[in-house]
């Protein structure tokens, strides 16, 4: 009784050493310290930490959750279901980060609040040719209070439409090819691997991926999404095939022993990131592509705007600014401080990299 | 436009030279060459005057993006360069254009120069409107300046060789002053760059292309095995000053700087000294204050190029001089293919016979364990140490490669640095290929010695808390800023550590808690009121982490005060409170 009166006007979400967490609910959202529940946006290695003692995440997230974590005590809801614990209503809707991505909404007694995790969308207006094609694309929830992410945050960071990232992917690649040389694309394996597979024009030639990429590969096809064929770069008998090949590796794998296989061949880096040239030519490689699995700087307002919320929490990312920015529209707006990857504004890990996978 | 643009990004997408020169050499054979004299000149480093002035663009960028002042101050620290930031706040543009380079300028940028604010307020929105975020980017820096494209000019010089079939080094010759901003690049002047060699360039007060000198890292004891006999070599000092070519043609006097800037009217003195040299004589030497009948410290040239008006004061207080060490022609005959014996033998008859120039003296000892110690009285003698130059050297182009140093290339062996421990306390982000890492770094030293490292903990604690401290306590004093000498990973390294200790923020400066000591070396120590410790260090740079040195035993005050005596045998310093600090003078930017 008491517990319940104090619940009623208090946050659904509050910050805590171990992570964002549910007072009524008793739980964590994306603990960056093992706890005993965790509801799970999604399964990058900084949002999905090894030693909870139960997890909850969305259904498609299963796969890739398991093949990262083991054998967990994990239970998982299809999109839009709900479960109810201890009084608090939670479920799942799309963020079109990467597959299985989710953002979590909870409900208590007629109070909304949404967690973003990591989401994607893109531009000012919906478009569905910007959807991300790997995953459901992200779902607008209304909420009373929205907690967004902020990789992003920046009015310099605007997408260009997906349609001429990927054709400038392909005329690179069909450029080496006519020079003789393969195209090795350094990205995420969980996620943007997938998404420059989906998007590339398999015609061009053999499409290569490291071992990481693959066996993130099976946890989507496990899941029925369609990419095109790949090789292992060992499974490759004729080295000449390497020279017409896109190569798609995770960027741990730049300058690495592993290139050697390559012979001869020009590097790229796909990211958010390469937007920027001083990023670019950190990352020395030939060419950057801009190609983001976050929301871009229209799609952030866009997404807030469309949640109804009138308050607004910032996460990992450019919280000072888009707070200041919010406050300025109106928004009751204030900022977690999170421990997802370090993302202030290095280029180093706002994107996790998933190559660990066993 | 469209063309220069996929120039630039080809250029800017490629770390390999071979390809850099590939696309260079597609493009001059493509363009128009009213077009390509405009790209020779920008990809040379030109930088036309500013013909909007930034808070101009600025103030529009912000008013089309839709965003505030504060808003374009942090997407600008996140990017680094204001051009490209002003590229990606604005909207997409609602219309398409090509205009080639060479209109740009002539008819769209250069008339609007000194234009009503809102007059080129309005063309600029309509410009940009019409542009994507490459080619707005490309028009800002036209505006603007500033061009750094991974070119040097030896590539321009090469690519634009190579497809005229002509030697580099005549284009390189022919394109001395090319960007010095008195001409505008033409139609005709970038024909002539790559005419066939017997037609020759016109303008009477070319230089030479400057044969630059580099740095020798070999250990004394290996001298003898990779450089030979020092009687093999003309060894002379090595002047702080401004590298220059004296030319002498047609009853006139040119003086060049290194960076291919004319600056013979900052100098009337030396103009006056070279004007009885006889006609067609080139030289090649040091531009120094001359002062007690010996080479003042650099800061006195750098307060004489900081001053607009060249008074009488200014003279008598810092009087130049040129100290003569090469010479290129004579008689009108181009010298550079004899050797640097003969050509010394020569600069000795004429500078002798002709005029009041000083000519740079040649040092010999019998071993290069004598020259070392010799070279121990650099600093007194306010000099940098040595410069070798092979006897049988010709007087080549440019850089050498570094594997044949008995070859031709002129080595500077240069006086170990000054060096101290001093500790990190405020850092910025950089720019370029370092924004968004904290790679700009403010050192400070302790007031006095700590009596231990508790004392000292007590400091840093009080730093953290923000506690201003008594004027007579134990303080950390800053006293240098450094941007260089560390790799790319031990600057993300560091970076990592600033994000970690940050105490503050003050817009893009953060202030740390001090945990880290680096050994910081310099050229050179003087006094000066404007700064706090009231010393001021001459290019600063990290020499290395010293994660083995505990905060406490890093250096202070009275360590810089003996450096100070030491640097300067015991005379006084000047006070170096003019000029613009520690900072190797620009002379790109003396107009």
């Amino acid at each position: 009784m008491y517990a319940a009166i104090n619940f009623m006007n208090a946050d659904l979400i509050i910050q805590r050493a171990e992570g964002l967490y549910c007072p009524v609910g008793d739980f964590y959202i994306d603990p960056w310290q093992p706890v005993d529940r965790a509801v799970i946006t999604h399964a990058h290695s900084d949002h999905a930490v090894r030693g909870n003692a139960h997890y909850l995440a969305a259904a498609p997230a299963e796969a890739v959750l398991r093949a990262r974590l083991g054998d967990i005590d994990l239970q998982t809801l299809p999109y839009g279901e709900s479960h109810d614990h201890l009084g608090v209503r939670i479920s799942f809707h799309p963020a079109g980060h990467v597959l299985g991505s989710a953002q979590v909404r909870l409900e208590h007694q007629g109070r909304v609040w949404v967690a973003s995790g990591d989401y994607y969308l893109a531009g000012a207006h919906a478009d569905s040719r910007e959807d991300n094609a790997t995953c459901a694309p992200f779902e607008l929830v209304r909420c009373h209070t929205f907690v967004t992410e902020s990789t992003f945050g920046l009015p310099i960071y605007r997408w260009q439409p997906q349609a001429e990232v990927f054709a400038a992917i392909n005329a690179w690649w069909r450029g080496n090819v006519d020079a003789g040389r393969a195209s090795l694309l350094l990205g995420y394996s969980f996620g943007k691997a997938q998404r420059i597979l989906k998007g590339v024009d398999a015609s061009i030639g053999p499409i290569v991926v490291h071992g990481a990429v693959e066996s993130v590969n099976r946890a989507y096809l496990a899941a029925g999404v369609s990419l095109p064929p790949t090789q292992l770069v060992t499974d490759i008998a004729d080295k000449s095939l390497i020279k017409r090949a896109l190569v798609i590796a995770p960027p741990s794998a730049q300058n690495s022993l592993w290139t050697r296989r390559l012979g001869d061949y020009s590097d790229a880096f796909a990211s958010g990131w390469m937007q920027l040239r001083g990023a670019r030519r950190r990352r020395s490689v030939d060419r950057g592509f801009v190609l983001s699995d976050h929301a871009d700087w229209p799609g952030l307002h866009r997404a807030i705007a469309a949640t109804g919320a009138e308050r607004v929490i910032v996460t990992h990312g450019q919280e000072a600014v888009m707070v200041r920015w919010l406050a300025q529209q109106g928004y009751e707006a204030s900022s977690f401080q999170t421990a997802y990857g370090d993302t202030d504004d290095s280029d180093t890990s706002g994107e996790f990299d998933a190559g660990s996978i066993p | 436009m469209n063309h220069f643009a996929r120039l630039f990004a080809e250029l800017d997408a490629s770390t390999s030279t071979d390809a850099k020169i590939a696309a260079l050499k597609r493009y001059f054979a493509a363009a128009n060459p009213r077009d390509a004299a405009w790209a020779v000149y920008f990809l040379s480093g030109g930088k036309p005057r500013q013909v909007v002035p930034t808070a101009v663009l600025r103030a529009l960028a912000c008013q089309r993006a839709g965003i505030d002042d504060w808003l374009f101050d942090a997407s600008y620290q996140a990017v680094g360069d204001f051009a490209e930031t002003v590229a990606h706040v604005l909207p997409p543009p609602e219309r398409q254009s090509d205009i080639g380079l060479a209109d740009w300028m002539e008819m769209r940028l250069l008339p609007l120069r000194g234009a009503d604010p809102e007059v080129q307020a309005e063309r600029v929105a309509a410009w940009w409107n019409e542009l994507d975020t490459a080619g707005r980017f490309l028009l800002n820096k036209l505006i603007g300046g500033a061009f750094r494209v991974g070119v040097s000019k030896l590539l321009v010089q090469r690519a634009l060789a190579e497809g005229a079939g002509i030697d580099a080094k005549l284009v390189a010759r022919r394109m001395m002053g090319y960007t010095d901003g008195t001409v505008a690049p033409s139609e005709e002047r970038y024909r002539d760059l790559t005419a066939n060699a017997d037609v020759g360039p016109k303008d009477q007060g070319q230089p030479y292309p400057f044969f630059l000198a580099h740095q020798l890292d070999v250990p004394l004891a290996d001298f003898e095995a990779k450089l030979g006999s020092p009687s093999d070599w003309g060894i002379e000092w090595k002047y702080d000053g401004i590298r220059a070519q004296i030319v002498k043609r047609g009853g006139q006097v040119w003086i060049w700087s290194r960076g291919e800037e004319l600056i013979t009217d900052r100098f009337p003195e030396i103009v006056a000294s070279a004007m009885p040299l006889p006609d067609g004589t080139v030289l090649d030497g040091e531009v120094v204050v001359w002062k007690d009948g010996k080479v003042a410290p650099f800061n006195l040239l750098q307060r004489r190029i900081g001053r607009k008006a060249l008074t009488k004061t200014v003279l008598s207080d810092a009087p130049a001089a040129f100290i003569a060490y090469d010479i290129l022609e004579s008689e009108g005959v181009d010298l550079r293919e004899r050797t640097q014996c003969e050509r010394r033998g020569l600069l000795e008859r004429v500078v002798a016979a002709h005029s009041s120039i000083h000519l740079s003296p040649i040092e010999s000892r019998p071993t290069w364990q004598a020259l070392s110690a010799l070279r121990e009285e650099s600093r007194a003698r306010g000099v940098e140490g040595f410069m070798l130059k092979h006897r049988d050297a010709r007087y080549g182009t440019g850089r050498r490669k570094q594997d044949d140093l008995a070859g031709g290339a002129w080595w500077k062996w240069k006086i170990e640095p000054l060096r101290v421990d001093a500790v990190l306390i405020y850092a910025q982000a950089g720019h370029g290929r370092r924004a968004s890492v904290y790679t700009d770094y403010t050192f400070a030293v302790w007031n006095r010695i700590p009596k231990d490292a508790a004392e000292a903990e007590r400091v840093v604690d009080a730093i953290v808390r923000r506690e201003p401290a008594a004027a007579d306590a134990l303080q950390l004093v800053p006293f240098a800023k450094a941007y260089s000498g560390l790799t790319d990973a031990e600057f993300q390294h560091i970076d990592r550590i600033i994000r970690q200790t940050t105490i503050e923020k003050f817009g893009p400066v953060r202030s740390v808690k001090p945990t880290l000591v680096f050994e910081l070396g310099f050229e050179g120590i003087n006094r000066s009121s404007r700064h706090k410790s009231g010393i001021a260090v001459r290019f600063p740079r990290m020499l290395r982490i010293r994660d083995d040195k505990p905060l406490h035993e890093a250096d202070t005050l009275q360590s810089l005060e003996a450096l100070l005596a030491l640097h300067h045998g015991g005379e006084q310093a000047a006070d170096t409170d003019a000029g613009s600090g520690e900072n190797e003078v620009d002379v790109q930017a003396v107009r």
